[in-house]
């Protein structure tokens, strides 16, 4: 607004004002000079060294929010003052601009112990004034800001608590499995097939190029070191051991927990934020046997299946760089790969991609499960299934190998 | 139909002339009349799936109508660019049905995300603002609360606080009794006519609840699902006595049973 210079502009600005009015002993009449901190007369201008105990605070002109209007932060009260009345009988327009600054002046009065009068507010700046201040509103409890020691405390206890919501829901599905193995499975059948559908041809497509891409890869890096010793032809063996014990499950489970485990954690996470879950625990239909315990063994039984599909087409990847590009015969290829590739390789990936199955589709549904009821929530609820299913992929990754290496397998 | 003027001499704050609404071939109303007075409580009434919501949503904008026009405060809100229509819906506050609220963000936060986007108000102002409107609907000292920290009535009261934020020469409200207790909704109908005569708005309310209609109400229309227009308007009470159309009869005498009338 500062910045338009023609006068006629300059004058359609509105302003809004405040002033301090009193009257000294004798009858004169003085207005409050912020700046010089002092009364001054309004006739005579001259300074006053009275300090008057009841003043009237006369607000004028357009408050508004996009008038000029004086600030909060420089609001100066005189001093000595014990009364003060507020006046708005000179105000031509105004919105809560005005209500803000009045009902921070009467909070500064409090503050400073002034007695404040509100008699000349027109009726609905009162009625405004008169609601906000109303005793009946209801008053939220401020909880302190927790002491260093006690937040350390809290922390804790809430690490704790959340280890305890990871083993509840352990236990409740190993409870629902074990009641599924006594006969009593507590889902549909139609729920399971869906499920099964869901985690295991739909997801063919993408098992497929990546199972072949990571053969064709690992066949043209890993030729590079073997060419160092002229067995090139053992890239069969690299591609066989590589993809069929390690390379094969970790990218399914990994392409799993992004495609599934995010869905499921995205389901059931809605589900909880339109209290469909609430609505099946009233039911008294359990909600891990009804809606995870599906999920769980679908992508559990079919991870295994996806992983074998991935080794045929990372083993095939391998073939046509090696056929195609290091000039080794396709039986040559077959001949070195059974040789040098046991079956228990095959075991041994097939059943890491079991455990990869179960740690995926568990991660996706706990997170799910425990969503919060926020808009943002799921999408936590999502992102947190796919962090912790990787990171349970790779940790269960290294104990199966420790494991397997020291088992000799 | 449509009248070829876009604006009116400001009497009205708002005004509709021969709206019709439209999903894809389905009409839901046709040739829709009305004005509302300033500083007026309107209710548009009807039965479920009248058309009520949609009407709403025409009016502040977020439907295009397929004829017909709508003009806030004088000015046709069709006829202008976007920018000119943007401005022209902020002088609007709008309660959604579910309150709308932003549900990553505290109570404050909701309240000061317009003030600090279309103001100029410093953070001191902004801050002594959200506490007021708050307060104003009985919230005061919920600031730092996330919505799904509150029960249903005070997220709707929550959004009647944002939608007051910008303070609006109109209301808009979308169900405001809708899943409250009888205590909480005719709390809310107080706190409307106070907004009201305090902030001089003018309100139009959308509602199905009949102890609202008699309470509240200046005027209203009721949106017949049959023969998709308007089929009667005037007060509550009077329609209730004297309306030609049985449905209109039936629909607001219920309420006269209820209440013991």
């Amino acid at each position: 607004m500062s910045r338009r210079s023609s006068k006629a502009k300059r004058e359609a600005v509105k302003v809004a004002g405040l002033e301090f009015l009193a009257q000294d002993a004798k009858g004169v009449d003085l207005v409050f000079v912020p700046g010089k901190k002092c009364w001054v007369s309004v006739e005579s201008r001259h300074d006053s060294s009275e300090k008057p105990g009841k003043a009237k605070a006369s607000l004028r002109g357009y408050w508004l929010q996009t008038a000029q209007r004086p600030g909060l932060e420089n609001l100066v009260l005189p001093e000595g003052l014990q009364e003060l009345e507020l006046d708005c009988s000179d105000v031509t327009q105004w919105d809560s601009s005005l209500l803000i600054y009045l009902r921070y002046l009467e909070r500064l009065c409090q503050q400073k112990k002034l007695q404040c009068h509100k008699s000349n507010l027109a009726s609905g700046i009162a009625k405004l004034l008169e609601i906000s201040l109303a005793d009946d509103a209801d008053k939220a409890v401020h909880a302190p800001r927790p002491h260093f020691f006690q937040r350390v405390g809290l922390r804790s206890r809430q690490l704790l608590h959340n280890s305890l919501v990871v083993l509840a829901f352990i236990g409740e599905l190993s409870l629902a499995i074990f009641k599924l193995l006594l006969g009593q499975p507590g889902f549909r059948g139609q729920d399971l097939l869906q499920q099964f559908l869901g985690a295991g041809p739909a997801a063919l497509p993408i098992i497929a190029l990546i199972g072949f891409l990571m053969g064709l890869i690992l066949a043209f890096i890993g030729a590079i070191p073997l060419r160092w010793f002229g067995v090139e032809s053992y890239v069969a063996s690299l591609i066989g051991i590589g993809v069929l014990r390690l390379l094969a499950p970790v990218m399914v489970g990994v392409v799993m927990a992004g495609r599934s485990g995010a869905a499921f954690a995205a389901e059931l996470g809605s589900m909880q934020i339109n209290e469909e879950i609430d609505a099946y625990r009233t039911l008294g239909i359990d909600p891990v046997r009804f809606l995870i315990l599906p999920r769980f063994l679908a992508l559990t039984f079919m991870l295994p299946f996806l992983c074998l599909f991935a080794d045929l087409l990372g083993l095939l990847g391998g073939m046509v760089v090696a056929v195609g590009y290091f000039d080794i015969t396709w039986l040559d290829y077959y001949e070195t790969l059974i040789r040098t590739t046991r079956l228990a390789d095959l075991w041994v990936g097939l059943f890491t991609s079991l455990v990869f199955g179960a740690l995926v589709s568990a991660c996706g549904c706990f997170q799910g499960i425990n969503c919060g009821r926020k808009a943002e929530s799921v999408g936590k609820a999502a992102t947190d299934a796919v962090v912790y299913s990787i990171v349970c992929i790779v940790l269960a990754t290294a104990v199966i190998t420790y494991t397997t290496v020291i088992l000799k397998i | 139909m449509v009248a070829k003027t876009s604006h009116n001499d400001g009497k009205y704050m708002l005004e509709v002339r021969g709206l019709t609404m439209q999903y894809g071939q389905r009409v839901i109303q046709k040739n829709l009349n009305f004005h509302v007075l300033p500083g007026e409580v309107f209710i548009i009434m009807g039965g479920s799936g009248c058309g009520k919501s949609t009407l709403l949503h025409h009016l502040i904008g977020l439907h295009r109508p397929v004829a017909g026009e709508i003009l806030l405060a004088g000015q046709s809100l069709w006829a202008q660019d976007d920018e000119q229509r943007a401005k022209l819906l902020r002088q609007i506050g709008f309660l959604y049905q579910k309150a709308g609220l932003w549900s990553s963000m505290t109570l404050a936060e909701n309240i000061a995300l317009p003030l600090r986007e279309y103001t100029d108000y410093s953070d001191d102002e902004v801050r002594e603002l959200c506490e007021l409107k708050l307060a104003l609907v009985g919230l005061a000292g919920f600031g730092h609360y996330y919505p799904a920290e509150l029960s249903g009535g005070m997220q709707k009261r929550a959004g009647l606080a944002r939608a007051i934020a910008l303070d609006p020469k109109m209301l808009f409200f979308d169900e405001p009794s809708a899943g409250l207790d009888p205590t909480s909704a005719a709390r809310l109908d107080d706190l409307i006519l106070e907004l009201r005569d305090s902030l001089e708005a003018t309100i139009v309310v959308v509602t199905h609840e009949l102890a609202s209609i008699y309470e509240i109400a200046d005027r209203a229309i009721f949106l017949d699902a049959e023969n998709k227009t308007i089929s009667a308007i005037g007060k509550p009470d009077e329609l209730r006595r004297t309306c030609e159309n049985p449905r209109v009869r039936e629909f607001l005498t219920r309420a006269g049973k209820f209440k013991g009338f």
